[in-house]
Parts: structure tokens; C-alpha cells; sequence
């Protein structure tokens, strides 16, 4: 039941970004699907005790994935689809946690959360290149379409 | 290439097409693409381009003297649907179905147009998604209704305060700052539960999501100095983002 809670919830914020940053009407559907597809894969893993960071790293890669999918298929910038889905995986939360005890002069607790926020940013950051980087391998390699 | 006049007329083409992606928020990897491919097509194949967030440099080696163009950023905006038309434009060029009198005409017509969607439109998507992500966070749906106008707020007033001051880091603060103020008389009200659920949901339209991205792929694609700008700019946004919330956080 919190898997379809979520499904939904995920798929209309991401598509509600790709309002906010004026993506084709066409491809909002697209950006909602890339977006959901993320979020699934990280909660499931998040709530399945696999850690938040390499939930965060699958989720990023699959959303990569998908977007460069679409972004072959439709022959529009990747950027469209990639950036409406990774917006719900930026660690605003943990951001807000680490600002809040940095506020109450906790600084311990601060600058461990604010470690792992920008932890979890790197692994937004790799889950990206890894896949961009084994799409270039496939083009490149034997495996890909010869041009 | 012909003649002088023609060359310059590509390099004005592939100027605008490269202005309206920057400006648009396309990947400097794009940008730079876009124009060489599209002066490749033109018949000039020696180009040399040099995109910054903030300024291009490009240069063409036709018939005569080499020539060098500048053009400087000074505003931009995220309009993915302009980065998708230009794309489509430059395709075309590739394709050889748009002639370059016909390329400058699409192009100028795409940076003169407006295609965003209407203001409100833009709110209501902030206000959904805010609500959206408070539930998404684990908030409670008693929660969604009170950060759906924390965030449409906040939305608003971002956009609000970048008018009247310039200064876009100055705009994020001031709204973060109005999105906790506001979230905080909700809880005090009883009409929300959880404060901290709602100041996160409703934050989230301000992330600097498409700066953190583009920086990334930047970076891999090896413009060190773009990405490390936009990373600079996504991470100044983000730190304006938490003073915001820090200074109503230090009154409770």
C-alpha cells in the first residue's frame, strides 16, 4: 500500500517539475515515469536496510538509464528527462537536519549529517557518469549500431 | 565557403542557436556541439568554441582571416522546451533540410518567443509538488494541504523577490526564510503536524536540481570550468537555501 502511495506521489512531483522547468508538454508524462522509476528503486532499497547511499546511487543510475532511453527514442536532450527525476533523490531532508542542528550548536551531529548529505550528493553524481559512461562503452564497443 | 558574408551569417546562426541553449540551461557539452555541428553543416569545418556559463566564445577559420565572435550571458533561465527546439532546428540543419536563411528565421523566432507556462500553472505545479514530497518523505497526509501553500509561497516569491533584486541568492533566502516563517505559524495553529516534513517538502522547488546535474555531466565531459561554476552557483543556492530556514530555525 505505501509502494502505490509512493508510486503516485513520486510520479506527479516529477512531473510537476518538469512544469516548473518548462519541459515540452509531450515529454511531461516522460519525466513523471523517469521520476517515479527513481524513486521506487531508492525507497525500496532504502526501506529494505540497503543504506540511503547505495539506494541513492541505483536510483541515479536507473533514472540515467531510462532518461537515456527516452532521450534515443523521442531524439530530445537526455537533460529533459534526467533532471525531473533526480530532483526528488537530492538529500534535502538530511540538508535540513544538518542545518537545524548546526542552528541548536550541535555541531557533532551537524557535520555528520552534513558529511552524509554530501555523500549522498557524490553518489547522485557517480550513479550519473556510470551509466553515461557505459552508454559510450556500448556506442563505441562492437555491441553498438555501426554508423 | 564563398564568400565573407556568408561565413558570417553561420557564425551568427550558430552564435544565437548557442546563446538560447546556455540561456536555456542546456550542458555546456551541448552548447558546443550544437554550434560546430550545425557550422560543420554550413560548410565550415574548422570551428573553435569556448562556452562558459556565462559567456561564448567562438571562433571560425573560413575563407580570409580567421574570424572570432563573443557573446556574454548575463541572465539565465531554465526553459527546457527552448533546448529542445534549438536541438530539433540543428538536426534539421544537419539533415540538410533548413537552409541557413531559414535557420536564422527559426532561431530568431525561438528566442523571441515566450513559451513558458503560464505563472500561475507554474505555482500550482510548485504547491503539488511540494505537497507530494512532504508524503514523500514520510510526512503524514494531514501534512500535505499545509506544505502544498508552504511551497506555493515560496514559489511565488522566489520568482517575486528575482524581480525586484537582482541578486538571485539574496531572492532564495528571503523566500526560504518566508516558506519557514509561514510553515512555523501552520504547527502553531494546529494546522499542520510536523514542522520539520513541511519545511522539507516545501523547499524542495528551490533545489538547485538542474545546476547540480548539468555540473556533473560538465564536469565528465571534461569543461572543468563550467562545471566547477555551476557547482559554485548550485552550492551558493543551496547554502542561501538553509540560511533561510536556519535564521527562522534560531528563533524556536
Amino acid at each position: 500500500m505505501i509502494y502505490i502511495e509512493h508510486l503516485i506521489t513520486s510520479f506527479i512531483a516529477s512531473t510537476a517539475f518538469g512544469i516548473i522547468f518548462n519541459a515540452p508538454k509531450e515529454s511531461l508524462v516522460k519525466c513523471g515515469i523517469s521520476g517515479m522509476v527513481g524513486w521506487i528503486v531508492y525507497f525500496a532499497l532504502d526501506v529494505n536496510g540497503f543504506g540511503t547511499i547505495f539506494a541513492t546511487l541505483m536510483a541515479s543510475f536507473l533514472i540515467a538509464v531510462v532518461s537515456q532511453v527516452f532521450a534515443k527514442a523521442y531524439r530530445t536532450p537526455i537533460i529533459i528527462f534526467s533532471v525531473a527525476g533526480i530532483i526528488p533523490l537530492v538529500p534535502g531532508g538530511l540538508a535540513y537536519d544538518a542545518m537545524r542542528n548546526f542552528v541548536e550548536n550541535d555541531y557533532g551531529v551537524a557535520l555528520s549529517l552534513a558529511a552524509k548529505a554530501s555523500m549522498i550528493s557524490g553518489a547522485i553524481a557517480v550513479g550519473l557518469v556510470f551509466s553515461e559512461v557505459i552508454n559510450q562503452v556500448i556506442r563505441r564497443s562492437s555491441l553498438g549500431p555501426v554508423k | 565557403m564563398e564568400n565573407q558574408d556568408q561565413t558570417f551569417e553561420v557564425m551568427r546562426a550558430c552564435m544565437l542557436a548557442g546563446k538560447i541553449m546556455l540561456q536555456s540551461g542546456a550542458e555546456t557539452y551541448r552548447v558546443e556541439d550544437t554550434m560546430s555541428r550545425m557550422a560543420s553543416a554550413f560548410g565550415i569545418d574548422q570551428t573553435h568554441s569556448y562556452v562558459t556559463p556565462t559567456g561564448i566564445i567562438f571562433s571560425v577559420e573560413g575563407v580570409g582571416p580567421e574570424r572570432t565572435k563573443l557573446v556574454r550571458i548575463s541572465d539565465r533561465t531554465t526553459d527546457l522546451r527552448k533546448v529542445a527546439m534549438v536541438n530539433s532546428v540543428s538536426r534539421r540543419i544537419s539533415s540538410g533540410e533548413v537552409g541557413l536563411r531559414e535557420a536564422c528565421k527559426l532561431l530568431g523566432e525561438i528566442e523571441e518567443a515566450n513559451l513558458t507556462y503560464s505563472f500561475i500553472i507554474q505555482i500550482l505545479a510548485a504547491a503539488i509538488a511540494s505537497g507530494c514530497f512532504t508524503i514523500m518523505f514520510m510526512g503524514s497526509w494531514l501534512d500535505f494541504l499545509p506544505s502544498m501553500a508552504a511551497g506555493g509561497i515560496g514559489f511565488f516569491l522566489v520568482v517575486y523577490f528575482h524581480k525586484i533584486v537582482p541578486v538571485k541568492f539574496f531572492a532564495e533566502f528571503l523566500s526560504s526564510f518566508f516558506i519557514g516563517m509561514v510553515s512555523f505559524f501552520f504547527v502553531k495553529f494546529g494546522l499542520g503536524q510536523e514542522l520539520d516534513k513541511i519545511i522539507i517538502g516545501s523547499v524542495m522547488p528551490l533545489v538547485p536540481g538542474l545546476l547540480i546535474t548539468n555540473a556533473v555531466r560538465d564536469l565528465m565531459a571534461g569543461h572543468l570550468v563550467s562545471g566547477l561554476s555551476k557547482g559554485a552557483e548550485a552550492l551558493l543556492t543551496a547554502f542561501a537555501i538553509g540560511s533561510g530556514i536556519a535564521a527562522i530555525l534560531s528563533f524556536l
